[in-house]
């Protein structure tokens, strides 16, 4: 029946995306109409403008922009049909590990005495190793062993925390070197969130990369009838997914100054959360790092905005799972209605 | 030809009037109408998008009509879901089968109205006692207390057929229930169709199966573009008549003349085996030759593609192609040696539901073509998929249309186009025609042949054997796993290769 909407055969300038709905439009309304939601009840109960604060909204993006930078790793994993929990106990062990490498001569019990004021570059460089070695893990797991992804990556988040705590024995790491400091300072986490998505938009959009990720997702078993490695492809995005979880545990070590084992708590969830908002749909097959973005803001945005009513935290949470779950009622909504047509 | 439709208002079961039905952006029905009586089998034909498949849901109460009424035994039915359908005597086998496969039979028969027993729990005597009785009145031959994951896909029907009678059904609707199966269970189900009939039950009955309905149906009744055709009984028309209703013009010939070839050998196998599917498999492949595989389901057809294209690898013998022996470990390594595979169900190894017709038919081909340092050249291979998809006349707006949008015939036609991106040399179909229309089907016949008729080596499976006789240069037979004969084309006929695939 489908045919009868499409009786001519495919035109022939290669034809254009756009007269779709692009499925960002709605995410994209709930962020605005909770953001002039916000703004109402500013003037009505507290009497100020939700929106018209510049520094409001830079702390509100600054406050996600380490759940955005974890959220586009996963929202990659959630395309290929996989979830990682692990990435918030991989932010704790790379924050500790960066950290180690990044004090200054005058820290009071440096972890490494012989190893204070090394190159930016040092922590840096050894923080993202750290991310892809707990990558590599958790996809080789997922793609050698055939473990569900759910149980390697709970595996590897409860081994991750406590390697992070064994490194010190507990102890937190401080007294960090200016130039890594500098990393977490001012906007900078807002650039590393934007330009990372920015990255990894065109990655999956014009990639060969992204166009596997999504088949695979899609459709494991077609993926690999057409010639995918599908192993090597989800260890790949597994090891990026860490990566970037480690870039996540240095910039919040840095804005810190100082890395402690007990970072990074429950990122997972909304990293996951936010990339589910924002249209991915744990089935696999769909997702979008723009969706994911907007995913991101919405959660600052709830958070900023019960702060500025001065709402207890105890509602945040409260609306926070409820919006989670809204988002997955319509992607469960979006789906009977394509099968429906199939 | 709504005349014979008109039978005596006492013999009628179930009447049809005026139904439409639109989703957003297509009228799916428009003003259908049909009546079928008790005790005969009503086929409903047409091409995949005539409106069957919602014509039948809309009966099984799965989705509501927007427009128009059912009526059985002269009541008038509002159907709100399937349960009241079923309860009001109309029950549906699905062509996707519904059952739990880790429960028996009798379990999956009777869910959610097991017999009790004195204490309130399931009486498992009583369960089974009444799935033999109703087992045995349909001549069903199965244990009530195996687990359906241990049957076969015909048995597997038959307890669907079982659960759908449990309820007391006065009609049944089938939707392509012999798709799935060998001529030899075909022909059993036939004979419980012919039961019910004589115990004064209809049955609606959806095919693509031009074959069956002479053996089967008593009256036919033509859908096309989501209209009402015309009903007409069996006798009154010729195969060319019903063709021509549902394709609204006269398909000269179903099957391309394909000449005899004498090409190099492309592919040639030795010893090739898998057991228990398949073993000691010896073939050879030429340019430009199709090869038929006929066998019946279980044959290891199917597992013989799957390890000459490397999905699952065989385990001993030799593959030989372009006079290399090569070992094919992963459809990766087929790719380069340049085979091509379709697989044989759309669903589960080829459509990536989610994603574009685009996507769809890229995928294969960036393995190892339009990219450069990483990047899809976009431009270029969005051009050579609206080429192919131009070329297969593939019915769809535009290549951003989400493929779970197009019809069974259009989605197999992109799932060939991907392929035909990399340019191969030997082509494997498995059952490339299964479940799409009469016209799509010639269109992929005519495609097959052009192929072969360039060069390539074809090899195709197929269950349906006048298209193993109407397109291959030679027919292979497999039974049980093993090479039965080869016949060259001037020598086969339905009888040998029936007599070598059932020995």
């Amino acid at each position: 029946m489908p045919q009868a909407l499409a009786q001519q055969t495919v035109s022939t300038s290669a034809a254009p995306r756009s007269r779709r709905w692009p499925p960002e439009l709605s995410i994209l309304m709930v962020l605005v109409g909770l953001a002039f939601g916000f703004e109402l009840l500013g003037w009505i109960f507290v009497r100020q403008s939700f929106l018209l604060n510049e520094q409001r909204l830079v702390v509100m993006i600054l406050q996600v922009s380490v759940i955005g930078i974890i959220a586009i790793g996963v929202t990659q994993v959630i395309i290929t049909g996989g979830i990682d929990l692990s990435s918030g106990s991989v932010v704790a062990l790379t924050a500790m590990v960066a950290a180690s490498l990044a004090q200054s001569a005058d820290a009071v019990r440096p972890v490494y005495p012989s190893l204070t004021e090394l190159p930016v570059i040092v922590p840096v460089v050894a923080g993202l190793a750290v991310g892809a070695a707990a990558g590599v893990v958790n996809g080789t797991l997922i793609a050698r062993t055939g473990i569900p992804a759910f149980i390697a990556t709970l595996g590897v988040m409860v081994t991750a925390r406590g390697l992070a705590r064994w490194y010190t024995r507990g102890q937190p790491v401080s007294m960090l070197g200016d130039a890594y400091a500098g990393i977490g300072s001012g906007v900078l986490p807002v650039v590393i969130f934007l330009a990372t998505a920015l990255l990894f938009h065109i990655a999956l959009r014009y990639t060969r990369y992204g166009k596997f990720t999504y088949a695979i997702g899609a459709n494991p078993q077609a993926a690999r009838v057409s010639g995918i490695n599908v192993p090597r492809h989800l260890i790949m995005v597994y090891t990026i997914a860490g990566v970037l979880s480690g870039l996540a545990g240095i910039v919040t070590s840095a804005r810190a100054v100082s890395g402690q084992a007990g970072m990074g708590m429950m990122y997972e969830l909304d990293a996951i959360a936010a990339a589910v908002i924002g249209g991915a749909s744990l089935s696999g097959g769909i997702g979008r790092i723009t969706g994911t973005v907007i995913g991101t803001l919405i959660l600052g945005v709830v958070t900023s905005g019960f702060t500025f009513l001065r709402i207890d935290a105890y509602y945040q949470e409260i609306v926070k799972g409820m919006i989670i779950i809204a988002a997955v009622i319509a992607d469960q909504y979006r789906r009977r209605t394509r099968d429906a047509r199939a | 030809m709504h005349g014979e439709a008109a039978d005596a208002p006492d013999r009628c079961l179930l009447e049809v009037r005026n139904i439409r039905k639109s989703f957003p952006g297509v009228v799916a029905l428009d003003d259908v109408s049909l009546r079928v009586g008790r005790g005969t089998v009503h086929a409903l034909i047409g091409e995949n998008g005539a409106g069957k498949s919602t014509l039948m849901k809309i009966i099984a109460g799965i989705i509501p009509a927007d427009a128009g009424e059912l009526h059985l035994l002269d009541r008038r039915l509002e159907l709100r879901s399937p349960r009241q359908a079923l309860e009001n005597g109309i029950a549906m086998i699905h062509q996707e089968l519904n059952l739990m496969p880790s429960m028996s039979v009798a379990e999956n028969i009777w869910i959610g109205r097991e017999p009790a027993n004195a204490f309130g729990m399931i009486s498992h005597r009583e369960l089974y006692r009444r799935t033999r009785a109703l087992l045995e009145r349909l001549s069903i031959d199965l244990d009530p207390q195996a687990e359906v994951r241990t049957l076969s896909i015909a048995n597997r029907q038959m307890v669907e057929i079982a659960r759908a009678l449990s309820y007391d059904s006065q009609l049944l609707i089938m939707d392509e229930p012999t798709s799935a199966l060998t001529e030899r269970d075909a022909a059993h189900l036939f004979t419980i169709i012919r039961e019910l009939k004589s115990q004064g039950k209809g049955v609606l009955y959806i095919t693509h199966r031009m074959d069956e309905l002479r053996e089967i149906a008593d009256e036919i009744t033509v859908l096309r573009d989501g209209r009402y055709i015309g009903t007409e009984r069996i006798g009154n028309l010729t195969r060319e008549q019903m063709i021509r209703m549902m394709v609204g013009r006269e398909l000269t010939r179903i099957f391309p003349g394909a000449r005899p070839v004498a090409g190099a050998v492309v592919l040639c196998t030795r010893g090739l085996s898998l057991p228990p599917h398949f073993r000691d498999v010896s073939f050879e492949l030429h340019a430009g030759e199709i090869l038929g595989i006929a066998g019946l389901v279980g044959a290891g057809r199917s597992k013989l593609a799957e390890a000459l294209f490397g999905v699952t690898p065989a385990s001993s013998g030799k593959i030989v192609i372009g006079g290399a022996e090569i070992e094919v470990d992963s459809p990766r390594a087929a790719l380069s040696c340049g085979m091509a595979f379709v697989t044989e169900d759309r669903k589960e190894t080829g459509c990536l539901l989610t994603l574009s017709v685009l996507d769809n038919l890229e995928i294969a081909v960036l393995t190892r073509d339009f990219v450069r340092l990483g990047f899809v050249r976009g431009a270029a291979v969005r051009e050579a998929c609206a080429a192919i998809s131009r070329q297969l006349r593939v019915k769809t707006p535009d290549l951003g249309e989400p493929i779970a949008n197009l019809s069974g015939g259009n989605q197999q036609k992109v799932l060939i186009g991907r392929w035909l991106l990399t340019g191969p040399r030997i082509l494997i179909l498995d059952e490339p025609t299964r479940g799409i229309d009469v016209a799509a089907k010639a269109e992929i016949h005519q495609l097959v042949a052009q192929l072969a008729a360039q060069g390539a080596a074809v090899l195709m499976i197929s269950s349906e054997l006048p298209e193993i006789l109407g397109m291959s240069h030679r027919v292979m037979v497999m039974h049980e796993g093993r090479v039965t004969g080869i016949l060259e084309r001037e020598q086969a006929d339905q009888e040998k290769i029936m007599a070598l695939a059932a020995q």
